[in-house]
């Protein structure tokens, strides 16, 4: 990627002495797409707002190419924002709302440098009209916004930011209140606009595939913290600890013990994998993803287990697999009916070893899939033994 | 049974409704009376509003009476709407005990919160006598009023004073009807708080200013007791003149102008409620 955009150094945040961001770090490159990804209440909208000037960091830089920008009022920074809920002026039509923003603008006057003019209204017209046309909307001009349905609110709400020709666009979650298809035909488009005309996008969600289908770079974040920053494939495929492993996709999180390098036990078996740099004997946790898994007759498995729990899922069928009270979802295109002992196998690219977080044991295991929910304490070390019927 | 209960229901409502508006029939229709009684009726005539215009007494406190409830109405609605605004940007543990403070003087009797402006005005009066005289002893170059008394500037405050809560009432839930981004947005799109103040939230609230300038300046023209013991000797409104007018002789020009009164304060409630109506209706449309 190109140059560094944005940078946020060691930025915090409280509220009434509430703690609501930690230490934020990040850098943003020019022209890319950089989704922040969390849980309600992670401090998303609040990271977007110091970025846009609406709130002021307890402590904390925030850089816009290398230049200080914390005192910058929101309105003299060239970063513009889509609202949460759009925030379109109810008062004025479409037309205007796209035009709000270059009726604002004073730049200097081509013939005598010196003097700020405003945009000749033959320039607006052509802008707003080029933006009714990205966005889809030509004929729309003279609509109210409560005359929009939510889809065509939100692409005022882009046109509306995207005229000004920002250098950096933030949108909070600018799909949230559409429906499934809309968001997917949305996302589409965003992505379209974001790459015809070649801004940097900053977007907020909580939606862990749109985040992995749109986005050059993810940031990962829970209760005020960066949990991990990089690439959808990184962030899916090298999760850093149990809340990313299962927050992004779903993931089998087991504990296990590194026996050596590329040498995990689970179960008090040892399976094969890629990774290395743990310490000898290191307790660990171990993720594995529900399409990683192979089901096998049960002597050529390397661990057994009892299917409690089957739901066709269209593509493939979710199953629920008990191993000694620990449950893992597994996704296979063969159908294993509930009560059946089936084996399982994992290749070893298909194991991923993380250091314990504070995360651990609090994600991963999926028992409240079934109707009967298992206290457990310790299954990873007991020697694969028959387990009592849990039928549903 | 259920039929006397209806029966004894409506009875008792004519009876309010007599009692309620068969004075003001009354004096309505001898504000039309040929002759000068209030008792007898000698034929149709508009002598008596006639002689309104021409009773310099009166029109000189209908023209203090307008000019006080604009004045009024324009400063109570500009100061209203932005300590509304100021009220709103408050966190909620603030502005709860404030919104009653504001709340108290609507429901203060009239006569409470009249007698004391006025002992707050002459105490004021009396410490500003002694601070002129030190003052124009101690220098030549400006002489100030020694002796200031209630009048017109008194009553003006004293209006102003009163308006205020209700501008903040009716602006103040437009406020919190409006998507607390809409202000963000204009700065965001290159708007100063001030532009975007002017260009957002005013065509936001307007409904709600408007309105609450309209009750301000019912207010205003309705009031009697606060203006009584605020004007002094050298304003009168028309209340107060007609008022004055009982103590002596009752004229029926006192029917004439005040049924001139009734409707103008009657027109004007009638505009507030047709108003918040049909907001009312706007706004279940927009949710709906
Ligand atoms: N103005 C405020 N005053 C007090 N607390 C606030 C304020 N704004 C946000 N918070 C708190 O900060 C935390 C983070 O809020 P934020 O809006 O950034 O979350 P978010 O990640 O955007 O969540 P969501 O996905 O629900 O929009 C929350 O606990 C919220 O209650
Ligand atoms: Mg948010």
């Amino acid at each position: 990627m190109s140059k560094e955009l944005i940078r946020l150094r060691d930025l915090c945040m409280a509220f009434d002495d509430e703690p609501v961001l930690n230490n934020i770090n990040l850098y943003i490159n020019d022209k890319e797409f950089l989704t922040l990804l969390g849980p309600s209440g992670c401090g998303k909208t609040t990271t977007l707002r110091i970025i846009g000037g609406f709130a002021t960091p307890t402590s904390g830089d925030v850089l816009f190419d290398g230049v200080r920008i914390n005192d910058v009022p929101p309105h003299k920074r060239q970063i513009n924002t889509v609202f949460q809920k759009y925030a379109l002026f109810p008062h004025l039509n479409v037309y205007e709302n796209i035009a709000f923003g270059l009726r604002m603008q004073r730049r200097p006057d081509p013939k005598d440098p010196k003097r700020m003019v405003k945009i000749p209204n033959e320039e607006i017209h052509q802008r707003v009209m080029e933006m009714l046309e990205v966005i889809n909307l030509k004929g729309f001009e003279n609509r109210k916004p409560d005359a929009l349905s939510g889809g065509q609110q939100q692409r005022v709400a882009i046109a509306r930011a995207l005229v000004n020709r920002p250098k950096v666009l933030l949108l909070d979650e600018p799909l949230g209140a559409l429906d499934l298809k809309l968001r997917k035909d949305m996302q589409i488009e965003l992505k379209r606009i974001q790459q015809q005309v070649g801004i940097t996008f900053i977007y907020v969600t909580h939606d862990q595939e749109e985040a992995l289908t749109m986005s050059d770079t993810i940031v990962v974040m829970d209760k005020g913290n960066i949990q991990q920053i990089g690439t959808p494939e990184d962030i899916y495929n090298e999760p850093k600890n149990a809340f990313v492993a299962d927050f992004i996709g779903e993931s089998n999180i087991i504990d296990g013990i590194m026996v050596r390098d590329r040498l995990v036990q689970m179960y008090g078996k040892q399976f094969p994998c890629l990774d290395g740099g743990f310490g000898e004997n290191e307790p660990v946790d171990v993720v594995i993803r529900p399409e990683d898994i192979d089901i096998v007759p049960v002597e050529q498995g390397q661990l057994a287990g009892t299917v409690t729990n089957v739901t066709f899922k269209g593509m493939q069928y979710d199953i629920i697999v008990d191993f000694r009270g620990f449950k893992w979802l597994i996704q296979t295109t063969d159908h294993s009916p509930v009560g059946a002992r089936i084996g399982i196998k994992i290749d070893p690219d298909g194991i991923h070893i993380m250091k314990k977080s504070a995360y651990s044991g609090m994600f991963g295991d999926y028992s409240s899939f079934s109707e009967e929910y298992d206290e457990l304490d310790d299954a990873s070390l007991v020697p694969d033994e028959e387990e009592s019927g849990d039928e549903t | 049974m259920k039929r006397k209960g209806t029966f004894l229901s409506r009875l008792f409502m004519a009876l309010v409704f007599v009692f309620l508006y068969a004075p003001i029939a009354l004096l309505i229709i001898f504000s039309f009376n040929a002759g000068s009684s209030n008792t007898v009726w000698k034929g149709f005539s508009l002598d008596w509003y006639g002689k309104l215009f021409h009773n310099r007494l009166i029109m000189q406190s209908v023209y203090t009476t307008l000019l006080v409830s604009l004045l009024a109405t324009v400063i109570a609605t500009v100061a209203g709407t932005f300590a509304a605004i100021g009220f709103y940007a408050m966190r909620r543990r603030v502005r709860q005990p404030l919104m009653t403070v504001n709340n108290i003087p609507m429901m203060n009797a009239d006569i409470v919160t009249g007698v004391s402006l006025c002992l707050f005005f002459v105490a004021v009066f009396n410490g500003w006598h002694g601070f002129a005289v030190w003052f124009n002893q101690a220098q030549r170059l400006f002489i100030l009023e020694e002796n200031l008394h209630l009048g017109f500037g008194t009553l003006l405050i004293a209006h102003i004073g009163f308006n205020i809560p209700y501008v903040i009432l009716s602006v103040g839930p437009k406020l919190r009807q409006m998507d607390k981004n809409l202000v963000d947005a204009a700065q965001d799109l290159g708007c100063t708080w001030m532009q975007a103040f002017r260009k957002v939230i005013l065509p936001e609230i307007m409904p709600g200013i408007v309105s609450g300038a309209l009750t301000a300046f019912t207010m205003s023209i309705d009031d009697f007791v606060i203006s009584y013991f605020t004007a002094g000797s050298s304003a009168s409104t028309l209340a107060m003149t007609i008022y004055g007018m009982t103590k002596k002789r009752v004229s029926p020009q006192i029917n004439a102008i005040s049924t001139l009164l009734f409707l103008t304060v009657l027109i004007l409630l009638a505009i507030v409620n047709l108003r918040e109506a049909r907001q009312e209706r706007l706004s279940a449309r927009r949710a709906g």
